[in-house]
């Protein structure tokens, strides 16, 4: 294939790709505003998001075609992936610590269970140090 | 390439306009978080849609910028975030705004009823009388 | 190991000044002299003036694991993304989820914070909180119904966490883990 062609090529497959990533942008706000209570909301903000910024910076990469730019779009990629699960554990473990979590909406509630059993063991026994925290 | 484009930036819009709506419905603190860090994560998108049309290189240092913008406010809230008292997370109607103002007049207009009567008494007590000269209305 | 103070930090650190100057090159986007040495000052500015636990790493790279962890981990997260864009869509369907407790077989820091990622962004979980001392992970799970039920949740997290040890850990660890003797 000439380098027209590959060219073509390329920009196809942004196009393929920069489609992908902002319908996925797009189910992200959907699911933001649909979903029922704050944990769901969170499935919303990190995984749409994570995939669709991907889709987004390989699109943007095989548009640019040049070296220097998409050494920094791998870097933001990284980013995102290493620091948006530990932006929704914050706010999950924020959720707890404020009560906003609704236990009667959940199948099984695990956390609270435990949190709970803890309190009652806590209370029983003053000197003892919880072991985790 | 112009179809792709528009039909992407309709995408990316409206997903910004529906978590913008959460943000202002969101009852807590917490969800307006979730909420803009979708917006601000659309806003990489929409940049990196732009470098892409005009294959332009200099846009890059912006995302990644901002998505540690991004990283850095949820974090940064989700820290801080303390327990709001039931019914702080929503915006007041006109009519309830009106009703706390009339309650919170009706109670200040009782404390300085009851502080001035309280004055006149503790006048006379502390200072047996007060001055003559003193006009006592 | 050389037990003076000084030096001894040098050389459990000199991991993250390195990861710092890739980083550093990679920003700027060519692998020049002059970026590599800027990044590298810089680099040993953050690690002096910014003091944090060094990581221990007594693990060993093992390159097969690692990549079956690296291609399930990326069909896992397209899957992923389209799963709960689905859910996000479709009209009239609301999510039941559940909040489970999943107890870790390995000790190490450095597993459970990379167990808590990759689950964070695969299918249906979410990490919600994490007790290092006791090795426990709280997750929550988006729709119970599509994670075919609690105990395959509770499954797919220790699988997770078994293909991590089978990519990164030392022979020690696997056995005070259980898992040798299955596969590779």
């Amino acid at each position: 294939m000439t380098q027209d062609q590959w060219t073509t090529v390329a920009d196809v497959a942004s196009a393929v790709c920069l489609l992908g990533g902002a319908f996925l942008a797009f189910a992200a706000g959907v699911g933001v505003l649909r979903f029922p209570d704050l944990l769901a909301r969170m499935h919303a903000g990190t995984k749409p998001q994570v995939l669709g910024l991907a889709l987004v910076l390989i699109g943007l990469a095989l548009r640019l075609r040049s070296g220097g730019a998409v050494w920094a779009l791998v870097l933001v990629a990284v980013f995102q992936m290493l620091t948006a699960p530990v932006a929704a554990h914050m706010v999950g473990r924020a959720g707890y610590r404020t009560g906003k979590v609704r236990s009667d909406l959940l199948v099984v509630d695990e956390l609270t269970d435990d949190q709970e059993r803890a309190q009652v063991r806590d209370q029983g026994r003053p000197d003892d140090d919880d072991p985790r925290d | 390439m112009t179809a792709v484009v528009w039909v992407c930036g309709v995408l990316l819009t409206v997903g910004a306009v529906l978590a913008v709506v959460r943000a202002e419905k969101g009852p807590s603190m917490l969800d307006r978080t979730i909420a803009l860090d979708i917006v601000v994560t659309t806003m990489i998108a929409a940049v990196a849609l732009y470098a892409a049309i005009e294959r332009r290189t200099d846009v890059v240092p912006v995302l990644v910028v901002l998505s540690l913008v991004g990283f850095v406010g949820s974090v940064t809230i989700a820290r801080f975030a303390a327990v709001e008292p039931e019914g702080e997370g929503r915006v007041r109607t006109r009519e309830e705004i009106a009703a706390q103002e009339a309650e919170r007049m009706d109670a200040e207009d009782e404390a300085e009823g009851s502080r001035r009567t309280g004055r006149r008494e503790g006048y006379d007590e502390h200072h047996g009388g007060g001055a003559e000269g003193e006009v006592r209305g | 190991m050389s037990l003076h103070p000084r030096r001894h930090r040098w050389r459990t650190q000199w991991a993250t000044i390195v990861w710092l100057t890739v980083v550093w090159v990679f920003l700027w986007g060519d692998l020049s002299v002059g970026n590599v040495l800027a990044g590298l000052l810089i680099a040993l500015a953050v690690t002096t003036g910014l003091r944090m636990a060094p990581i221990d790493f007594h693990g060993r790279f093992r390159p097969l694991g690692f990549l079956r962890l690296s291609a399930r981990f990326a069909v896992d997260l397209v899957k992923a993304s389209f799963e709960v864009s689905l859910i996000a869509i479709r009209p009239r369907y609301v999510p039941r989820g559940a909040v489970i407790g999943v107890q870790l077989r390995s000790h190490s820091d450095l597993y459970l914070t990379l167990t808590a990622e990759l689950c964070s962004l695969v299918p249906g979980s979410l990490v919600v909180e994490a007790h290092r001392l006791t090795g426990m992970l709280y997750l929550h799970v988006l729709d119970v119904r599509q994670s075919g039920g609690i105990e395959a949740a509770r499954q797919s997290v220790l699988d997770q966490e078994e293909r991590v040890l089978r990519a990164f850990a030392s022979d020690e660890e696997l056995v005070a883990a259980g898992l040798v003797g299955v596969r590779t």
